[in-house]
């Protein structure tokens, strides 16, 4: 089984160097006006910087499929929450034009 | 099955420590997707109203303090590694570099909430409290308050969240110390840590949006 896998110490400080890199990067690149690529900018770096903490801080790259299916599932249900709220209120000025 | 070599923490509706930890982590992810959907309401609130006022967001936002919201974000993370050391150091029963990693988790906790509190006080100092108080351009007075009202509830859940890993995080200290945690039974740890690891991700996505937005625009 995979459950009880130690992961060597130099995973995790290679994994804390590149988080601090990001957060490093988000701060810069937040005081340049990309327009509308300034959010886009910020949550790609968010994403990827949970990303890493869910795979190897929180041992789920070791962990069994159904933990996978889990974590994946709270992914999928926040995606519904945040899609469906916001295909409403983004499309109610539509009707302006209907 | 026999009785005379189940290890202490064994309980008995589990065949092996490996069937119980399997249990334990599966059962902490499951908490961990209600807390999930917990703060993605609030993020789905944050994500209505930033689009309905993206100037007077951008306005407020600029209000905080990068250079604190920076230094709170690597002390953070920091925490974050001492948190998964001490998973390491309990998977192979070194039961010192838990007690070391666990307390050095604590006091990084402590110097975010410590900074956190810093930020809180000016914000009262700055009359930037929702409410009759609050001032700000008269232009985006109304909304300002919402992004602020947001400000305070998501990074005052998310110090609620740090004051229980804290207690937590107490509570493992104890355990490791009267002999409990060994490398065959480490899974509080690891759960603690699954938990600790979960309130770090909340600041990873709260950061940028609060902190960030509108920086360049000012």
């Amino acid at each position: 089984m995979h459950t009880n896998h130690i992961v060597p110490p130099r995973v995790y400080y290679a994994i804390f160097g590149i988080l601090m890199l990001c957060t490093y990067l988000t701060v810069q690149i937040a005081f340049f006006d990309l327009g509308p690529l300034n959010v886009v900018a910020a949550l790609t770096i968010a994403v990827f910087k949970a990303t890493l903490v869910v795979l190897f801080f929180m041992h789920v790259k070791y962990s069994t499929k159904l933990t996978w299916a889990v974590v994946l599932g709270s992914v999928f249900w926040l995606g519904i929450l945040l899609a469906l709220t916001m295909s409403d209120y983004l499309t109610r000025v539509w009707r302006t034009y209907g | 099955m026999s009785d005379v070599h189940a290890h202490p923490a064994l309980a008995h509706h589990f065949d092996s420590l490996e069937e119980q930890k399997e249990a334990a982590t599966l059962g902490m992810w499951v908490f961990l997707v209600t807390e999930v959907l917990f703060f993605g309401g609030l993020f789905a609130t944050y994500a209505i109203y930033r689009t309905w006022y993206p100037d007077a967001f951008a306005a407020a936002s600029h209000e905080l303090d990068v250079t604190l919201g920076t230094i709170n974000t690597a002390v953070l993370i920091t925490s974050s590694l001492t948190m998964a050391l001490a998973v390491h150091a309990a998977q192979l029963g070194q039961r010192a570099k838990i007690m070391v990693f666990l307390a050095l988790t604590m006091a990084l906790g402590g110097v975010f909430l410590g900074i956190k509190s810093v930020e809180y006080y000016h914000k009262f100092a700055e009359h930037l409290i929702p409410g009759p108080g609050f001032q700000f351009e008269k232009e985006h007075i109304r909304h300002a308050q919402i992004f602020f009202s947001l400000y305070f509830v998501m990074t005052g859940l998310h110090a609620l969240h740090m004051i229980i890993g804290f207690g937590i995080m107490l509570v493992m200290l104890w355990w490791t110390w009267r002999g409990t945690i060994t490398a065959e039974y480490y899974s509080p740890i690891e759960i603690s840590g699954l938990y600790w690891h979960f309130v770090d991700i909340v600041w990873i996505f709260l950061f940028p949006l609060l902190y960030l937005i509108g920086r360049h625009a000012h």
